[in-house]
């Protein structure tokens, strides 16, 4: 059995408009000192399925109608406040998009991280600090000793998101949740920040789940792929499967979509077109059809399920892979070859 | 000599000799919450004064009885009617008491029902706003209208109803003002409840494990205390003006105890004659209501976490 299970997960949001389906049916495991990117545009429920496993979703609104999160077998859903608030921090934690908001501006940066310490681990105070001081000479901030007592101005953006890395891994969790923690920092700091990412992670076995529309976040750094629409799991591999041969046109959408320094200048972009579809009202058929460049007539009445296209790589579209490589092989002819 | 040594050294040296060691750069100690905090409250220098004044008018209410030669009831018919002189410096009344002393024992009546109102009521007010706004709800709806329906209540009749039922002891006229003045507070601190808790550092602070009540009290609390002291002050100051106000109308504190309001009573009538025993009790209402407000004012600046030096 894998560390976390995700299984089938559904998580609904009841508005004056309808329920919302923002997570609808997604599942993944995650084993110790994995990595697992998720990727998406706004609002196909990334976030959410964090939130979920977290059980940190408002509640109401929030229900779970289906599916289970198992952490080392035991069911999140389930799980009771303060059971939750026991693994919160301690076994599972998480960082968030912008670390200009997540730290509290009354109180010092060391006092929150500390905060941590206290409440999962018996510690003395002093033993306390001096491991607060210590995570945070492991996320690479300089003279931690004075930086540990001063106050979230007084910290760059790039060391506020150091800080709540430490205060996400002050406990030594078994998975870290990073929901965009690099979308707020500019490309040098981003860099510098997923190399820490991954440097800790080796240090101390962490499994993380990266969630980010950053494509080449995600090929630095995961080892399997989860592509999500519109509250649904679209494509699912190893992250080199997923990168060099997406089997959903929506993937490999959003891979056309991006510059490439190798091919610049000699391939055309190509822009995916429309917008998100609304979760209340769906369209008929595949979710995607609307927007698909590949799309057939019976695109629009079946609406496909994760399918096994190949060993371990499952996307969610009817077309064959014969299909789908001679659909792509003909945009490559149009714009440029990729690769 | 000094031209030579120069040539010999070299600017480089000099330079060098001037600049701190990287050592040094690194041990300039960042200024620590509460430092900042009085720094910028120093700069308010309105606040500043009035701060000054109301810590000189409360030592000098508290320290009354043994700064003054006289009683404030002590009867002087030998020097009824006087104004203002070396002896009497605020002159006295038509009984000859002194007027300093009378004001400085009224201050103290009014000094302690504002704090008290200003402490009580915000303590209460925060209460009922922090479970407004936590549990949000049933709990923030029946709350919330029983504070709305406190709020409707025609508060400057009622207190003189309480007033002439009770006599009202500087206690109990704490009490009843207390009663009638913790609803803004309560919808203030509701209010900022709702903000900050939607805050991304409240969910921050959940993630990494931290209980309901503490979020509650340690993360969302502090980040409201700015509104709290402004909202405090001015309960302080309406209560300082709202106790002279009954104690002017006969029905809070009882002559011959003097307060602010009721020394205005007396000299009502006389006013022609004797002006300064009108100005001198006015002014004091006057001149505290504002110092506590500009007080609040320069608390609120300077405890605002989000101000920038």
């Amino acid at each position: 059995m894998a560390m976390l299970e995700v299984d089938d997960l559904h998580t609904h949001f009841t508005t004056p408009d309808g329920v919302v389906k923002a997570v609808d049916g997604v599942s993944f495991n995650l084993e110790p000192g994995e990595t697992l990117g998720i990727v998406g545009e706004s609002g196909s429920g990334k976030s959410v399925t964090a939130l979920s496993i977290m059980q940190l979703n408002p509640e109401p609104p929030v229900s779970y109608p289906e599916g289970e999160i198992l952490f080392e077998g035991e069911d999140l859903l389930e799980a009771s406040d303060k059971r939750m608030q026991q693994i919160r921090g301690n076994e599972i934690a998480m960082i968030f998009q912008d670390p200009m908001t997540s730290l509290n501006p009354v109180f010092t940066v060391g006092n929150q991280i500390r905060e941590a310490i206290r409440i999962h681990q018996n510690v003395s105070k002093s033993e306390a600090r001096e491991k607060t001081v210590q995570v945070l000479r492991d996320v690479g901030i300089a003279n931690p000793e004075q930086r540990v007592g001063e106050y979230p101005h007084q910290f760059s953006g790039g060391m506020r998101q150091r800080a709540m890395i430490a205060m996400g891994l002050a406990c030594n969790p078994r998975v870290l949740i990073a929901d965009e923690p690099t979308t707020a920092l500019d490309v040098t700091i981003q860099a510098q920040i997923l190399e820490l990412m991954v440097g800790l992670q080796e240090k101390y076995g962490t499994a993380i789940i990266m969630i980010t529309h950053d494509l080449g976040v995600v090929a630095q750094l995961a080892d399997k792929v989860m592509v999500m629409y519109a509250g649904r799991a679209v494509e699912q591999g190893t992250t080199d499967e997923v990168f060099y041969d997406p089997l959903m046109p929506y993937s490999w959408s959003l891979l056309r979509s991006l510059p490439r320094l190798d091919t610049a200048g000699e391939v055309r972009l190509l822009p995916v077109k429309g917008a998100p579809p609304s979760l209340i009202f769906l369209p008929k058929g595949c979710n995607f059809s609307p927007r698909c460049p590949f799309v057939k007539d019976e695109c629009h009445e079946i609406d496909p399920d994760l399918y096994e296209k190949k060993p371990n790589h499952t996307a969610a579209c009817i077309l064959s892979v014969e299909e789908i490589e001679a659909n792509k092989h003909r945009v490559d002819e149009e714009l440029g070859v990729e690769g | 000599m000094v031209e030579h040594d120069r040539t010999t050294l070299g600017a480089g040296a000099q330079d060098n000799a001037a600049e701190p060691s990287v050592e040094e750069y690194v041990k300039v100690r960042g200024r620590t919450q509460r430092e900042i905090i009085w720094r910028r409250f120093r700069r308010h220098r309105l606040a500043m004064a009035s701060g000054v004044f109301l810590v000189l008018l409360y030592l000098a209410a508290l320290a009354t009885p043994a700064i003054v030669p006289y009683e404030y009831d002590e009867i002087d018919y030998a020097a009824i009617n006087q104004g203002p002189s070396l002896e009497h410096p605020m002159g006295t009344d038509r009984l000859g008491r002194d007027e300093l002393t009378r004001v400085l024992y009224g201050g103290r009546v009014s000094l302690v029902v504002g704090l008290g109102v200003g402490v009580f009521s915000t303590l209460i007010g925060a209460a009922v706003g922090i479970f407004s706004g936590y549990y949000g709800r049933a709990v923030d709806t029946a709350l919330m209208s029983f504070t709305d329906f406190m709020l409707t209540l025609p508060f400057i009749p009622l207190i003189l109803v309480l007033g002439s039922i009770f006599n009202f002891t500087p206690a109990s006229i704490t009490l009843a003002l207390v009663i009638l003045l913790w609803m803004n507070m309560a919808r203030l601190v509701r209010g900022g409840v709702l903000s900050v808790r939607e805050q991304e550092y409240v969910l921050a602070a959940r993630a990494i494990g931290v209980s309901d009540s503490r979020i509650m009290l340690r993360h969302v609390l502090p980040n409201v205390v700015g509104v709290m002291v402004v909202q405090a002050t001015l309960t302080v100051a309406l209560a300082i003006i709202l106790e002279s106000t009954v104690s002017f109308l006969g029905f809070g504190i009882q002559p011959p105890t003097p307060s602010w309001g009721n020394m205005l009573t007396d000299a009502r009538s006389t006013m022609t004659q004797q002006p300064w025993l009108t100005w001198f009790p006015g002014m004091m209402i006057v001149i505290t209501a504002l110092c506590v407000n500009f007080l609040g004012d320069g608390l609120r600046d300077a405890l605002d976490p989000k101000a920038v030096e």
